[in-house]
């Protein structure tokens, strides 16, 4: 078994909360005061924090950025970190970088590090493009000489050799992460650490820096990978790992851990088939929304199969008559990219009437349409041009299982895609036995 | 094994430590072996890190000295222009209306002696004191050896120094001065100058850190400073009995020093020179120990 690359053990980061930025005279006096009385005095204003955050603070009032955390991540590894806005991720990155020391705890990293908090850090403006390459790619950790050597290259994949002899506070802000990018992309290290950086330039330079990334975690080097862009993370990551207030929740493989935290991200998601909504929905004086079912082959279950249809029973009251008024269901992948939507009226040619009365909708998702994944079906109600009905989309999870009929053929093969819709296909044998392709 | 191994490393030097030894039953072939642990105790900055780190050092040296005169007209002139005032002003007051004793040589001269060692004490310990809450912005993003930062601005100073000592002796030679065998000994006494600029910049730099009051206190730190330090008059003029005590602002050791290298006309107090020198060391080791200290919160605090 090998050495893993990064060891890290019990990991834990405190802050004194509200005492590291403001050192004024009076509370160095009055805390001076405080020591020589022996005890504390609690002039420190503590700062608001996120409710999910108060279990992060012990009882001396120091805050946890990171609390216990231990894993190891084996060399040749791609490992996405994920969670939401101060879970920690960047104090962890942080300190695997050495940027920070840990107050808890201890890590051991085998091989040469290269961390890339921010692009183009330590460009200084008045210097010309290829002085800030050999500043940049100093502060990165290179050697002259190495940079000497990688230097045409870098240029090349900035693509401004027209400019490198400008100072670069005359470039745009394009050019400027352009440069900066190529400098770190050229880093040469064992273990990558990276946060964020890729929101640079044109949508091009993006796939162009996550091209150059994918290289890198495919020539088996260890990459550490900080993002909120989940379909970045499901491409280029073999594992992951969750941070939740400053502790890990959940890791494993990539597809698992994300999964799990985008639905438990999406606070509302239900996974109940049979939703009484009588309690939630009833913010709108013109419309109430009673029930929603979820049914496949007449029972209620979430837990669907791909090959056969599945039905979604809405049951709502319009309070008074409306006009414009649409119930409607949106599909979601768990990246939240919207598939989907259908209205419950959206064949009608005009913008249809609604008479007061208590309805009930049914909507068929044909089978062979969905893929084995996990879904979120969102149910919608507005009126058209003018508000929406509900609050907020009522979420469901759907978990789609592969039916009979998608891998029939190949047992085992997944469809790609984010659909698999069973379409048809005519063939027919044009020319048989035919001696060369074209004549 | 090889966990009790990485465990003393951890023991004797905290916080990060990267230890190259392919024989190490820890480490395949070059794999560094970095740990992370938290900071504990008094301890000595790691110079072998920064001799590591000495490309970038060169290179952020390197940056201060050529982008400093961009986009400015008589650009390097100004490393002349600004001593020559100086010098014609203080010739003025203190020389031709004050009529000051300048230890027997030219009074520019005089002057000009103590201003270089001094101009340079002035601007390395301004950018030394403010080099790491200057370097926020680095010191939070990437990792690199703390101590490049006020090492990077004392190495900026020099080449404004080295460039003024030309100009020194073009005075010489215009005043037809002959300096003695002394003359000899001046890189020692430079030596002594950049370790006086970094002592005390190590000290304000990390106290700066928590306490922005020192960078509002500089400019008036600095003007108080030149009075209590031999620049516009000579050290002879302090009691004898009471050199040792004004031996302990090191400037004065260095200031009389440098001017006898340069004029050789008048020996230092060696009584002076040696609290000098020995405040230097004292200040210098303590800010180091301080620093490496202080060094682990910077990206925290700042």
């Amino acid at each position: 078994m090998p050495l893993p690359a990064i060891r890290v053990e019990n990991l834990g980061k405190r802050y004194r909360l509200g005492a590291t930025h403001s050192h004024t005279l009076g509370e160095f006096v009055s805390a001076a005061a405080g020591r020589l009385l022996g005890r504390r005095i609690g002039h420190i204003a503590t700062p608001k924090l996120p409710d999910n955050a108060s279990k992060q603070v012990d009882e001396d009032g120091n805050f946890w950025a990171l609390k216990d955390v231990s894993f190891d991540v084996q060399p040749g590894e791609v490992v996405g970190i994920i969670g939401r806005n101060g879970a920690g991720k960047s104090t962890l990155l942080k300190i695997l970088s050495n940027i920070v020391s840990p107050s808890t705890g201890r890590v051991t990293i085998h091989g040469r590090v290269a961390s890339l908090v921010e692009v183009g850090t330590g460009f200084h403006p008045e210097l010309t493009g290829s002085e800030n390459i050999y500043l940049n790619g100093a502060i990165l950790g290179m050697t002259k000489a190495e940079i000497r050597r990688k230097f045409d290259e870098i240029v090349a994949f900035s693509e401004i050799d027209h400019f490198i002899n400008t100072p670069v506070k005359r470039y745009s802000s394009g050019m400027y992460v352009r440069l900066a990018f190529a400098v770190a992309a050229h880093l040469d290290p064992e273990i990558l650490i990276v946060d964020e950086v890729l929101a640079v330039g044109d949508i091009a330079f993006q796939r162009k820096c996550l091209g150059k990334l994918g290289d890198v975690a495919h020539q088996g080097r260890t990459v550490l990978f900080v993002s909120h862009n989940m379909p970045v993370i499901r491409a280029m990551c073999t594992t992951a790992a969750c941070l939740e207030n400053g502790s890990l929740t959940h890791t494993g493989t990539c597809d698992t851990v994300l999964d799990t935290y985008l639905l438990a991200t999406s606070t509302q998601t239900s996974c109940a088939a049979d939703i009484d909504c009588t309690q939630i929905a009833c913010a709108d004086p013109a419309f109430a929304l009673r029930r929603i079912t979820i049914l496949q082959q007449g029972a209620p279950t979430t837990h669907v199969s791909a090959s056969l249809p599945l039905d979604i029973c809405l049951s709502y009251t319009v309070l008074h008559t409306t006009i414009g008024l649409h119930v409607y269901i949106q599909l979601y992948d768990t990246d939240d990219t919207l598939l989907f939507e259908s209205l419950h009226n959206g064949s009608y040619a005009d913008v249809p009437t609604v008479p007061r009365g208590t309805y009930s909708s049914r909507v068929r998702i044909p089978a062979d349409l969905l893929s084995p994944r996990r879904y979120e079906l969102r149910i919608l109600a507005s009126i058209h041009n003018a508000r929406s009905l509900l609050p907020s989309p009522i979420r469901v999870r759907l978990d789609v299982s592969p039916g009979g009929n998608a891998n029939r053929a190949y047992p085992g093969y997944l469809t790609a895609g984010k659909l698999s819709p069973l379409l048809e296909w005519e063939t027919t044998l044009a020319i048989p036995d035919s001696p060369a392709p074209y004549l | 094994m090889s966990l009790e191994l990485e465990s003393e490393i951890a023991a004797d030097r905290p916080q990060a430590t990267t230890v190259n030894d392919p024989h190490s039953a820890t480490s395949e072939p070059d794999r560094p072996v970095t740990l992370i642990t938290p900071p504990k105790g008094l301890m000595f900055p790691d110079l072998r890190a920064v001799w590591r780190y000495r490309d970038l050092l060169t290179l952020l040296i390197w940056r201060d000295i050529s982008s400093k005169y961009r986009q400015s007209v008589i650009g390097y002139g100004w490393v002349f222009i600004k001593p020559l005032v100086s010098v014609a002003i203080f010739a003025f007051v203190f020389g031709r209306l004050a009529g000051m004793s300048s230890d027997g040589a030219p009074y520019p001269l005089f002057a000009l002696a103590a201003l270089l060692p001094w101009n340079y004490f002035t601007s390395s310990l301004s950018g030394v004191s403010g080099s790491i809450v200057g370097g926020g912005g680095l010191l939070s993003k990437v990792y690199f050896p703390r101590l490049i930062l006020p090492l990077a601005s004392l190495g900026a100073g020099l080449a404004d120094l080295g460039l003024q000592l030309f100009l020194l002796v073009g005075m010489m030679v215009w005043f037809g001065f002959v300096p003695g065998w002394s003359f000899l000994l001046l890189p020692a006494f430079l030596l002594l100058t950049v370790a006086t600029s970094l002592s005390f910049g190590l000290w304000l730099t990390v106290l700066n850190v928590r306490y922005r009051d020192v960078g509002h206190a500089m400019p008036f730190l600095l003007q108080s400073w030149m009075w209590i330090s031999p620049v516009v008059y000579s050290s002879e003029l302090i009691p004898v009995r009471w050199r040792w005590a004004y031996g302990l602002n090191p400037m004065a050791g260095v200031i009389d020093g440098f001017r006898w290298c340069v004029l050789g006309t008048r020996s230092p107090d060696w009584m002076l020179l040696t609290v000098s020198t020995s405040m230097v060391a004292v200040i210098l080791i303590s800010g180091l120990v301080y620093f490496r200290h202080q060094e682990s919160a910077f990206a925290d605090i700042i």
